[in-house]
C-alpha cells in the first residue's frame, strides 16, 4: 500500500459536505438542512482509482477563515498548521450552486494559503429549478482550480471527483487574486519582518480574534507583535479585503453563470411568508409540537403492548421449558424482564427520531431559531440555543455538542448548562409508564389526556430550562460579545434515505447503549435479589409459615409471601429498606428506591429496573404494566402507583441529573469539573424538593 | 434617502451606502453585507427583531441592534 492521500472537505455550512464525505467513503455520517450539524473532525477512507488510496477528512462548516466560533476554529487551525498530522495534501472546496457568490468567498482565502484545491459545485440537481446555468471551463481558468458538478442526491459527478483526486498534483497552486493590494506598504513591510512565511498566513494570525491552540505558539507570538495597526484598523482592512475578494468573485461569475430568473421558481418565499408570519409562525410550530405528542402516544401504544406481551410469555416459557436451576431464574427473572424495559419503548423512540429527524433535514430548524431569538434572549440565550433544546429531546448529549456553533461563549455556556433540562428519549420511557399508570384514557376535543400530559412535561422541561437560564444570566459574572447571523436554508423534501438512516442508527443506539447497562445491571440486581444474608433469608419458608399459620392460605398465595418475603430480605432488600426513609416522603417504596438509585447511570433502566426486581420478587411472569399497577403502598396502602406518587416520579425524573454520559460531556465542552459538579447537585436537589411537595399536597 | 437598514419595511428593498467595521461583526460582511450590494426585508418577528434579510442573494436572519449601524439608501420596488 502506498502513501494516502490526504484530503480536507472545507466549505460554508450547510452545502453538503457530509453529503460529500458519506458518498466518498460510504459512512453515514450525521446530515441535516441547517448550518452547524458537522461540529468536530470526521474521518473516513475512500478507494481512488488505480489502487490510490485518500484519507478523507469532514470538517464543521466555515463562512471564512475568520473564526467567529469554535466549530469555525477547528477548519483554521487545521490550515493554518502545516505540521498537522491532518495537514491535507489537496483541501476540497465544497460549495452550494444556489450561493455560489458566497461560497467563492472562502475558495479565494484557502487559495491564497497555496494549498491545492479542488471546487465541488454540490447540489446540481438544483440547477434547472432555479434556471442556473454555468460556464466550467472559463471558472476552472479564472479560479485557477478543477471544478467537479456534483449532486449527492442524484449521486452524480462524484466518480469524477475521485478522479480529480488521485491527479491532485496537477492542481496549480497560485492564488487567484492579490489580496495584498488593499494596502501595499503594510503588507511590504510585514513579508519584510518575516521573509520566511506565507503572506496570508501572516494576515490571519494577526487578525484572528480566537486562540490557537496547537499552532506553534512561538512563531505566533512573534507574529502577533507586529501589529503596527490599531484594532478598529485592522478591522477595516478585513472590511476592504473582503470587498476586494467580492469584486473579484462578482467579475467572475458575471461571465461564468447566467441566472434565468423567468425559470427560477421560489417555493421560500411562500413557505416563510406562512412559517415565519408574526402570529401563524407560532401557531404553527405549537401545532408541529402537539401532533408529535399526540403521534409518539397514539401510533405507539399497540406495539407497545404486543411487545410487553411477548417479553412476559419468552420468560414464563424460558421458566417452564428449560432445566430450573440458577441459570434459568437469573434468565428468566432477571434478563429477560429487564431487557424487556427497554424495548417496550422502541416504536415511541423511533417515532421521535422520525419526528426530529424530518424537522433537521427540511429546513425548519432554522425558522424556528428565527421565531424564537427575542424570546430567547430575554433568559439570556440565543435564537441558536433552540436548536440544542429541540435535538436535546432526542439526546443531550449531541445537544450539547451541537452549542459550538453558538459564537458567545456566556450564551453557549448557560445553553450547555440548561439543555440537560429537556425531555431525553431517556425519559419518555419512565414516562409513558407512569402516565399509563395514573393519568385517565378520556380524551378531549381529539387529543388524549396521556398524549397533554406528556406535551406538558416536554413543556416542564422546556420551562425549567429557559427558567434556569434566566437566573443563570443574571448571576454569571461573563462578558462577552454577542453577535447572532443565521442563515435560512432552502427548504427541502427531507431525503428518505437521510431519514431512515437516522431513524434506525439512532434507535439501535439507544437499545443496545441502554441494553448494555441494563443487563449488566439487571444480573447483580438478580443476584442481589436472590440472596441475602441470615436467618431470615434462608428460613423464610418457615417463617411466613409460621406467621400465617391459620389464615388458611391457598399454596399459591403461600408461595407468592414467601417470594416476596425473601426479596424484602435479599441483599437488595436491605439496601432498599435503608434508603427508604430518604424516598417514601416522596410517595415510593424502596423498590422505586433501588430504580432510581439505577437510573443514575441511565434513566431509561428504570422500567428494566422494577421488571427485574417485581420478577424476582413473584411466582407468574407478567407484563410490566400489570405488575406495576398491582404494586401496594406499604405505609399508606392502596396502589403504590398511584395520581400523588405518579406525579411526584415524573417531576423528579424531569428535573433530575441523572445521565453519566452528560456530565462528562459537559465536564470536556466547559473544560472543567466545576459546571457538571453544579448541574448534578442543584438538579437533583431541586427535583428532590418538587417531587416531595407535589406528592405531600396531592396525596 | 438614507437611513438605517432597522427602518426598512417588510417587502421594501434597499442597497446598502455603509457597514461600520466596528458593530458589524465581519461574519455578516462576509456573507455579502457590503457596500453596493442589495437588501430586501422578507420577514420580521414580533417587534420587529430579529429581521430576516435577502442581501446579495443571501437568505439570513439578523438582529436590530445589528441592523443599526448599516446604512441605506431606500430604491423603489
Ligand atoms: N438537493 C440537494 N440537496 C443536497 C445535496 N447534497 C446535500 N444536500 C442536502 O443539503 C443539506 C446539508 O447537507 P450536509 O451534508 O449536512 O451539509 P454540511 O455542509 O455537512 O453542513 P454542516 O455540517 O452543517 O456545515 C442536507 O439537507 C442534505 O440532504 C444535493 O446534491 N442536492
Ligand atoms: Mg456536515
Amino acid at each position: 500500500m502506498g502513501k494516502q492521500i490526504k484530503v480536507a472537505l472545507i466549505g460554508n455550512p450547510n452545502t453538503g459536505k457530509t453529503s460529500v464525505f458519506n458518498a466518498l467513503t460510504g459512512l453515514n455520517q450525521k446530515v441535516g438542512n441547517y448550518p452547524g450539524i458537522t461540529v468536530e473532525k470526521k474521518e473516513g477512507i475512500c478507494k481512488l482509482p488505480r489502487g490510490v488510496k485518500a484519507h478523507i477528512l469532514d470538517l464543521p462548516g466555515t463562512y471564512s477563515l475568520n473564526a467567529s466560533s469554535l466549530d469555525e476554529n477547528v477548519v483554521i487551525e487545521l490550515l493554518l498548521n502545516r505540521n498537522d498530522k491532518d495537514f491535507p495534501d489537496v483541501a476540497i472546496v465544497i460549495s452550494d450552486v444556489e450561493n455560489l457568490k458566497r461560497n467563492l468567498l472562502l475558495f479565494t482565502q484557502i487559495k491564497d494559503l497555496e494549498i491545492p484545491c479542488i471546487l465541488v459545485i454540490n447540489m446540481a440537481d438544483r440547477m434547472n429549478y432555479k434556471g442556473i446555468s454555468l460556464d466550467i471551463p472559463y471558472l476552472e481558468e479564472r479560479l485557477e482550480t478543477k471544478i467537479a458538478l456534483t449532486s449527492t442526491r442524484k449521486n452524480k459527478g462524484i466518480e469524477e471527483l475521485k478522479e480529480l483526486i488521485a491527479n491532485y498534483k496537477e492542481l496549480s497552486v497560485k492564488p487567484c487574486l492579490n489580496a495584498s493590494e488593499i494596502d501595499k506598504p503594510y503588507f511590504d513591510n510585514l513579508q519584510k519582518a518575516f521573509p520566511n512565511q506565507l503572506l496570508y498566513k501572516l494576515w490571519l494570525v494577526i487578525t484572528q480574534d480566537v486562540n490557537f491552540g496547537k499552532t506553534d505558539r512561538n512563531e505566533i507570538d512573534a507574529v502577533a507583535n507586529f501589529k503596527t495597526k490599531s484594532k478598529a484598523d485592522l478591522k477595516r482592512l478585513q472590511q476592504k479585503e473582503t470587498i476586494k475578494r467580492y469584486q473579484f468573485i462578482n467579475d467572475t461569475l458575471k461571465k461564468g453563470q447566467s441566472i434565468d430568473l423567468a425559470n427560477a421558481k421560489d417555493l421560500r418565499i411562500k413557505l416563510d411568508r406562512i412559517l415565519t408570519h408574526k402570529f401563524l409562525g407560532y401557531a404553527i410550530f405549537f401545532i408541529i409540537l402537539l401532533t408529535i405528542f399526540q403521534a409518539i402516544y397514539d401510533w405507539s401504544s399497540v406495539p407497545m403492548d404486543f411487545i410487553d406481551s411477548i417479553f412476559a410469555s419468552l420468560s414464563e416459557w424460558v421458566k417452564n421449558s428449560m432445566p430450573q436451576g440458577t441459570f434459568t431464574s437469573l434468565l428468566a427473572e432477571g434478563i429477560i424482564p429487564g431487557l424487556g424495559g427497554i424495548v417496550i419503548f422502541i416504536p415511541q423512540i423511533a417515532f421521535l427520531f422520525l419526528f426530529i429527524s424530518v424537522l433537521e433535514e427540511s429546513g425548519y430548524m432554522s425558522r424556528v431559531v428565527f421565531l424564537m431569538d427575542r424570546v430567547m434572549r430575554r433568559f439570556g440565550l440565543s435564537g441558536k440555543s433552540v436548536v440544542p433544546l429541540i435535538s436535546g429531546t432526542a439526546c443531550a448529549i449531541p445537544a450539547i455538542m451541537a452549542t459550538r456553533n453558538i459564537e458567545s461563549w456566556k450564551e453557549r455556556l448557560i445553553t450547555i448548562l440548561v439543555t440537560p433540562f429537556t425531555t431525553c428519549s431517556a425519559r419518555l420511557p419512565v414516562y409513558l409508564i407512569i402516565i399509563s399508570l395514573v393519568i385517565p384514557e378520556g380524551r378531549i376535543i381529539g387529543l388524549g389526556y396521556q398524549a397533554l400530559t406528556l406535551m406538558l412535561l416536554y413543556l416542564i422541561g422546556f420551562g425549567a430550562a429557559i427558567c434556569s437560564a434566566y437566573i443563570l444570566n443574571k448571576i454569571l459574572k461573563i462578558r462577552s460579545k454577542t453577535f447572532f447571523v443565521v442563515e435560512m436554508p432552502n427548504y427541502k423534501l427531507p431525503m428518505f434515505k437521510n431519514v431512515a438512516l437516522t431513524v434506525i442508527e439512532k434507535t439501535k443506539s439507544f437499545v443496545f447503549g441502554a441494553g448494555k447497562i441494563i443487563l449488566a445491571i439487571s444480573i447483580i440486581l438478580w443476584f442481589l435479589a436472590s440472596f441475602g444474608p441470615g436467618e431470615d433469608f434462608n428460613n423464610a419458608e418457615e417463617i411466613v409459615k409460621t406467621e400465617v399459620q391459620n389464615q388458611n392460605l391457598s399454596d399459591e398465595d403461600l408461595q407468592q409471601k414467601v417470594a416476596s418475603y425473601k426479596l424484602e430480605h435479599s441483599f437488595i432488600g436491605l439496601t432498599g429498606r435503608a434508603i427508604e426513609p430518604v424516598i417514601s416522603p416522596l410517595g415510593y417504596d424502596w423498590k422505586i428506591g433501588i430504580a432510581i438509585v439505577s437510573s443514575f447511570a441511565a434513566r431509561e433502566v428504570f422500567v428494566g429496573t422494577l421488571a427485574t426486581i417485581y420478577s424476582v420478587g413473584s411466582d407468574q411472569e407478567e407484563t410490566i404494566k400489570n405488575r406495576m399497577a398491582g404494586e401496594i403502598n406499604p405505609i399508606l396502602g392502596g396502589p403504590l402507583f398511584n395520581f400523588a406518587s405518579g406525579i411526584s416520579l415524573l417531576l423528579f425524573y424531569a428535573f433530575a441529573m441523572q445521565c453519566m454520559s452528560t456530565l462528562a460531556v459537559v465536564k470536556r465542552e466547559t473544560n472543567s469539573w466545576k459546571w457538571p459538579i453544579l448541574q448534578l447537585t442543584i438538579m437533583s436537589t431541586f427535583a428532590y424538593i418538587v417531587a416531595l411537595i407535589a406528592f405531600q399536597l396531592l396525596k | 434617502m438614507q437611513t438605517t437598514l432597522a427602518q426598512l419595511k417588510r417587502g421594501e428593498r434597499a442597497i446598502i451606502v455603509d457597514v461600520s467595521s466596528i458593530y458589524v461583526p465581519l461574519k455578516l460582511l462576509e456573507m455579502g453585507c457590503l457596500p453596493g450590494n442589495f437588501v430586501e426585508l422578507l420577514q420580521v418577528a414580533p417587534f420587529a427583531d430579529p429581521m430576516y434579510l435577502n442581501i446579495n442573494g443571501a437568505h439570513l436572519a439578523i438582529r436590530k441592534e445589528t441592523a443599526l449601524h448599516i446604512i441605506i439608501e431606500k430604491t423603489n420596488g
